[in-house]
């Protein structure tokens, strides 16, 4: 019945979204003030698309009726991931993940490698991972991804369950997920991330129950629930599918590129005035030609481990002739000074370099060829083993800073299921000052961006359309710090000059404009069923200094290689005293909106201003210092105070 | 690779930092060779901060010391560092060329 209603409210909005949208485009700009007005009606596109692909995932809204029993002999591991969190808190949560009742073996794996926790696992039986001698200081460490990759190639659990630091799980986590395996094609069960030390007005908006909620089941129906990091059971046999598949992909990727700059690599090295000898040019021919003939079977689809091999066969057997002249030389000279000089030589005569010598001078690290440092850089690159990473396998994304999303998205394009229990069986602990909250925000809005731009949903062969979409969705969200500047930008330059995007505000504004208003709320309402939507809508809006950062570092991350000034999320809180410098852009607008306000007044009542567009602008102002005033309470916020209500009210056992 | 020399009481040191590879050999070789012409034919070539050392590294020191007795006088080398120490006895050329502890001892016994 629910999804009755919520589906006709879905498509009375889009209805009333298009109509209003419509006549925007057709019938209201102010081409006068196009500079404004264009800017307007493209943020109000957004909005309406937005709200589009929210109807589009409630639509599909699933509620699951709880998993089948569990396969008794399923193993699974429990990685507890941490780096530098508090030692208390990393062992609360393995203490409590080793009483889940389901058989598993519980590792926790330190990024920090920290000898107090390696004692306190030993001590308590528990599991204990760190990078293994594979992550020499030169590779990349991947974060969260890396220490995970890592920990897979260290156990052999068929299902793992991952679990942030902070993230105490209940004792039936398992039981009630664990049956969803049963279907061969699930390869991900994720469950909601809830936080015990926020209170009920969640000043930092920290829950999420809009995601943890009707985003994510509606992403369930369409067969496209997101991975979140934590609180999430995945199938190892998946993983590794995704690993050896993205080994493929980059190894023929390198061997691409490497054999794509051999020619200019040898052009350089033989122009270098370096080299002189004859022989050395001969080396460079040998090489040319075996990487021209490794060209030509990589188009015939030859098997790569078997193109590189025989360029390393090839250049080894000319790099072997090379070190045999320096030997024969050497060879000559030595008894060229014998014949001077018998007794210097040493009574046995003129030692003999043995072959055993010229093979081990022929390897790669003692290489001549290792001279022509852009030529061995080619032929480095001309391997299987991919030696700029750690381990050639990386089963987690390493893409983007957020590595659940882009793995979650790999897994759908190769035909993997996934399911949203919704059920809290995790409790976490949220950041409890806004500096923490900003940087977590970030991350994930920048890691969301870099997945974007990496490996845009909308176009990844393997995914069918609605999962496309529903990616492409939460993308989508992302980019409302554009709009939010426009939506604070149009009321104030009207009311401080006058000037209206809109022809005038007149019938056929309010008409089009108010049924859609009301049925877009209506809309979160009732595929909301009544939990609190408000606090999270703020946040979209008066957060849009961090929502443009993200674009725009995750686009010079991505687009030039620039770091993205990555932190990990502290979980303790940050001391100090309210920062109000946190939010100096968002004051500087308020600032605005309310003396733009004041003076829009001060015109009508000198009669320069019209009532209606006064009236209708200052409303406006007023819902946005509304929105914006959350950050206030924010800034405020001295962390939260336990006494005030239990945690676990929230919890439903029913599963549903 | 850079290349120094100073003359000493009885003896020219050179030193030769960095690698000695195919393409800082005949380099090493050169340079030698206008030391012994400048009148030094008593030579230490100091490899203290020679980290790395390839086949052509070996032939241009050979080629070294063949010059210097030419011009009647003799080449030593001294504090050699892990890598070249590996490649001098693996060749048997530690037979040939004694490493000394530093460049002042190389000729300290004639």
């Amino acid at each position: 019945m629910t999804r009755f209603w919520t589906r006709l409210v879905v498509v009375l909005t889009v209805l009333t979204g298009l109509n209003y949208i419509a006549w925007r485009w057709a019938a209201s700009l102010n081409w006068d003030a196009w500079w404004i007005a264009l800017p307007l009606v493209i943020a109000e596109t957004y909005s309406l698309i937005d709200v589009m692909l929210f109807g589009m995932t409630v639509w599909k809204l699933k509620i699951r009726k709880g998993a089948p029993p569990p396969p008794a002999d399923a193993t699974v591991d429990v990685f507890i991931t941490t780096y530098n969190e508090d030692l208390d808190m990393v062992m609360t949560t393995a203490l409590a993940a080793q009483k889940i009742r389901h058989p598993h073996s519980t590792w926790i794996l330190d990024d920090g490698a920290r000898p107090e926790l390696k004692a306190l696992a030993e001590e308590h039986g528990l599991g204990y991972v760190t990078r293994s001698g594979d992550w020499t200081p030169d590779l990349p460490r991947h974060a969260k991804a890396g220490n995970l990759n890592n920990a897979l190639m260290q156990t052999d659990g068929e299902f793992l369950l991952i679990l942030d630091a902070d993230q105490i799980p209940e004792p039936d986590i398992l039981e009630k997920t664990l049956g969803y395996f049963n279907n061969r094609r699930v390869a991900l069960v994720q469950t909601p991330q809830y936080f015990s030390n926020v209170p009920a007005d969640d000043p930092l908006g920290s829950q999420a129950p809009l995601f943890y909620g009707p985003i994510q089941q509606g992403k369930d129906g369409w067969n496209a629930a997101f991975f979140c990091g934590s609180n999430a059971i995945l199938r190892r046999e998946a993983l590794m599918q995704l690993g050896l598949v993205g080994y493929v992909k980059e190894t023929e990727k390198s061997i691409r590129r490497a054999l794509a700059a051999s020619r200019s690599a040898i052009r350089q090295a033989r122009k270098s005035a370096d080299v002189e000898t004859p022989l050395v040019a001969e080396v460079l021919d040998e090489v040319e030609a075996a990487t021209r003939e490794a060209q030509q079977e990589l188009e015939a689809g030859q098997p790569l481990s078997e193109i590189t091999y025989r360029v390393r066969r090839r250049v080894d057997s000319a790099v072997q002739t090379l070190v045999l002249a320096d030997v024969e030389a050497l060879q000559s000279d030595l008894e060229e000074i014998a014949a001077m000089e018998l007794a210097h030589v040493g009574e046995s005569g003129v030692p003999v370099v043995a072959d055993d010598a010229v093979q081990r001078m022929s390897r790669r690290d003692w290489s001549p060829l290792g001279a022509l440092e852009s030529v061995q850089a080619v032929l480095d690159a001309l391997s299987v083993e991919r030696n700029d990473e750690a381990q050639p396998v990386m089963p987690l994304a390493t893409i983007s800073v957020t590595e659940d999303m882009a793995t979650a998205m790999r897994m759908h394009a190769m035909g993997w299921q996934s399911v949203y229990h919704h059920e809290v069986l995790a409790y976490g602990l949220a950041p409890e000052d806004l500096k923490t909250m900003l940087t977590q925000r970030l991350r994930w809005a920048q890691g969301t961006i870099q997945v974007l731009l990496r490996e845009n949903p909308l176009v990844q062969k393997g995914l069918k359309l609605g999962q496309r979409l529903m990616y492409f969705a939460t993308m989508w969200t992302y980019l409302s710090g554009y709009a939010a500047v426009i939506y604070f930008a149009a009321p104030i330059i009207y009311l401080l000059l006058g000037i209206l995007p809109v022809t005038s505000l007149s019938w056929d504004f309010f008409v089009r404009f108010i049924p859609f208003m009301v049925v877009n709320q209506l809309l979160f309402a009732v595929a909301g069923r009544g939990i609190p939507t408000w606090r999270g809508q703020q946040y979209s809006l008066a957060l849009f200094p961090t929502w443009i950062k993200a674009c725009s570092t995750a686009a010079r991350n991505v687009w030039f290689g620039r770091p993205l000034g990555f932190a990990v999320t502290p979980k303790a809180r940050q001391s100090g005293g309210p920062s109000w410098s946190l939010i100096q852009p968002q004051i500087v607008v308020s600032v605005l909106l309310a003396v733009a306000a004041v003076v829009g007044i001060i015109r009508l009542a000198t009669g320069l201003a019209e009532p209606l567009g006064t009236l209708v602008n200052v409303a406006w102002v007023i819902f946005d210092l509304v929105v914006m005033s959350i950050l206030v309470r924010a800034v405020l916020y001295k962390g939260y105070e336990p006494a005030a209500e239990p945690a676990n009210t929230e919890r439903n056992p029913d599963g549903v | 690779m850079e290349f120094s020399y100073e003359v000493k009481d009885s003896y020219a040191e050179v030193k030769a930092d960095g690698r000695l590879n195919m393409v800082s050999a005949p380099k090493l070789r050169e340079f030698v060779t206008d030391v012994i012409a400048g009148g030094s034919n008593r030579i230490v070539v100091n490899l203290e901060n020679t980290a790395f050392m390839d086949s052509s590294g070996l032939g241009a020191l050979i080629g070294c010391l063949k010059a210097a007795r030419q011009a009647g006088g003799d080449l030593r080398i001294a504090a050699v560092q892990p890598q070249v120490k590996m490649v001098l006895q693996l060749t048997s050329m530690d037979k040939v060329l004694t490493a000394y502890a530093s460049a002042a001892e190389a000729f300290s016994n004639d």
